[in-house]
């Protein structure tokens, strides 16, 4: 290793661990300074169906999906677990999740595709302890678009999983 | 070369034009929007007409844009034709064959009574002045372009050696409306898109319409109840049954060659999997059985196998499996995505959708060139291909700015004629079979 890449490896460091520092600087304070929001006070104790139009994150009812892929993205993972809790607090809970693709391909195939989106959503759900019972898959493949542009700004939109609560 | 090409291309989009102002509505508006000058020249000669009402319908420029259509032929356009012979007698072959024409079509209609019109005509060899066909054909004068439609499928056998299939009827779904306020229809039309009859209504999506062989019922799946389920409706009588409404994907219906059977796509035993329906007990038959999307099944023309769609090796790709059930076998090889088959009669020609990268295109895979592949769309969304039953031409979904729009392709690919609906979406064609006489 010459004196260069030292020299600029020390850096990096020193700007990760600036970086580091900084963040938990931030973060840190509001749990201690701001009394914490009313949704979080809620998701202490069990769901309740007014939470369905004030929670936070259980007001998110759309997973979005990758072209031609039925895996839940990372930053979904959340309201997942929010709806799975909801089902496991509200037993009486149903939902239809409901499969939607882009308009490329063809219809038939892409029927299938909508509804691997929505098992795939289930199978989130129930291994976040919801029941099976309570949930119900229809795919509309790409006969449901919310968006009917040519592009991938208006696909990446209808590429998704309706949530949609039948009972709750 | 460009300029005649052009010239044609233009004429025909005049003579569809004016054609267009005398569709229904709902109505699809043909335009042709390339033409071939290789094609056979020949000249269809304005029928005479005894003594009597004048027709309501123009045959000879009906028979003249259904050759047109096929790629094969290139018709004289009207203000061309000099001359106006009705019989053979009349026919002076050295204008004809000044004009280079290779054939000539001359007719008179006359009253047959009871509403009904007689249309005789002549099929002429210029050359050889050699008359190769002399019939006539009666039909109610309320429904002279099937007449027209008839004439021109003579022709077409006559020259080409093969049956005409301009006298057949297309079935298509419409989408008028946005949002939660659309209207779905199922269409049928004559094979040109006029005289178009609404089968089916719905505020929910139809789709994949599938014609019983002899041409007298459409299966087709429906969202009206929430979910997909596959409905058989009788096109004359209007009367209606639910075939499948199991839990999960009710799709993709296509009749077996004998109209005993219905392959379909289920998903209700976990995901969609090929069956075939027995259509008089009702018993169904699993074909396939893996983890993949396994759809829009076709038959063979001998009924003996079934071609689909299968992602089972990661992207959608075409397989054949014997009807039966057993192994399954992949057909294609090219192409990052192949779907949704229809298969020519001779079982020679698999057209498909093959999807690379953003760009999706119809093209014919040609068994008897050894798998051969050519394109016969230019993309960038089309789908939905379907062959007429003489494999002359195919039908395909294509989109025009936000809206969908069919063509209508020589199966050659070198004649392409758009077919537009004045309001909405047109999608899903699927070509009849012959018609019963």
């Amino acid at each position: 290793m010459n004196a260069t890449a030292r020299i600029t490896l020390a850096a990096l460091l020193c700007v990760g661990l600036a970086a580091c520092a900084k963040k938990q600087e931030v973060k840190a304070p509001p749990p201690e300074a701001a009394p914490p929001p009313v949704p979080e006070a809620t998701t202490a104790g069990a769901y309740t169906p007014a939470d369905l139009d004030t929670d936070a994150c259980l007001r998110q009812r759309v997973v979005y999906f990758d072209f031609d892929k039925s895996e839940i993205r990372p930053e979904f993972q959340q309201i997942v677990a929010c709806h799975a809790k909801y089902l496991r607090d509200r037993p009486m809970a149903r939902m239809t999740l409901e499969g939607n693709t882009d308009e490329r391909g063809t219809r038939e195939y892409n029927l299938g595709l909508g509804e691997r989106r929505g098992n795939a959503v289930m199978s989130a759900l129930q291994a976040d302890g919801a029941q099976a019972s309570q949930m119900n898959v229809v795919s509309y493949g790409e006969e449901r678009p919310t968006c009917r542009e040519h592009n991938e700004d208006c696909w990446s939109k209808n590429r998704r999983v309706e949530i949609v609560y039948t009972a709750k | 070369m460009r300029n005649p090409k052009f010239l044609f291309a233009f004429l025909m989009i005049v003579c569809a034009g004016l054609f267009a102002a005398q569709t229904q509505a709902q109505g699809l508006t043909v335009q042709i929007v390339n033409g071939v000058p290789s094609a056979i020249p020949i000249t269809v000669v304005p029928f005479g007409q005894s003594a009597g009402p004048a027709p309501s319908t123009d045959i000879a420029d009906v028979v003249s844009m259904d050759l047109n259509r096929c790629g094969k032929f290139r018709a004289l356009p009207r203000s061309e034709v000099v001359e106006t012979p009705t019989a053979g007698s009349e026919i002076k072959f050295p204008t004809w064959q000044q004009l280079k024409q290779d054939y000539l079509v001359v007719g008179r209609t006359s009253d047959a009574g009871g509403g009904a019109l007689r249309a005789d005509f002549e099929l002429w060899d210029v050359n050889k002045q050699q008359r190769l066909l002399g019939l006539s054909i009666t039909g109610q004068g309320s429904d002279l372009r099937r007449v027209a439609h008839k004439i021109a499928d003579q022709i077409y056998q006559k020259i080409i050696g093969v049956r005409g299939a301009f006298d057949t009827r297309i079935a298509y779904v419409t989408a008028i409306g946005t949002g939660r306020n659309m209207q779905y229809s199922l269409i049928i039309a004559d094979s040109d898109g006029y005289n178009p009859q609404t089968v089916v209504r719905s505020r929910e999506p139809l789709l994949s319409p599938a014609w019983s062989p002899d041409g007298s019922k459409l299966a087709y799946v429906s969202f009206e109840h929430g979910d997909s389920a596959i409905y058989l409706q009788d096109i004359t009588t209007g009367a209606r049954r639910l075939l499948s409404s199991r839990p999960g994907i009710n799709g993709a219906p296509k009749f077996s060659p004998d109209g005993r059977r219905l392959a379909m796509s289920l998903s209700y035993q976990g995901n969609p999997e090929i069956y075939v329906m027995d259509m008089g007990s009702g018993a169904l038959t699993r074909i396939t059985n893996n983890l993949a999307i396994d759809t829009e099944p076709e038959w063979t023309p001998d009924g003996a196998n079934l071609v689909f769609t299968s992602d089972r090796s990661g992207k959608p790709q075409l397989y054949e499996v014997p009807a039966g059930g057993g192994a399954a076998q992949r057909l294609t090889f090219q192409g990052q995505y192949n779907a949704d088959v229809s298969i020519s009669y001779d079982g020679n020609q698999l057209a498909m959708v093959q999807g690379n990268g953003n760009v999706y295109r119809i093209a014919i895979m040609d068994k008897s060139l050894g798998g051969q592949i050519r394109f016969v769309s230019p993309g960038s969304l089309d789908e939905s291909p379907s062959f007429a039953p003489n494999a002359s031409m195919l039908l395909y979904a294509s989109t025009e700015g936000p809206r969908g729009v069919l063509y209508a392709a020589s199966s050659d690919g070198r004649v392409r004629q758009r077919l537009v609906l004045s309001d909405g979406d047109v999608r899903e064609p699927a070509w009849g079979p012959y018609r019963q006489q």
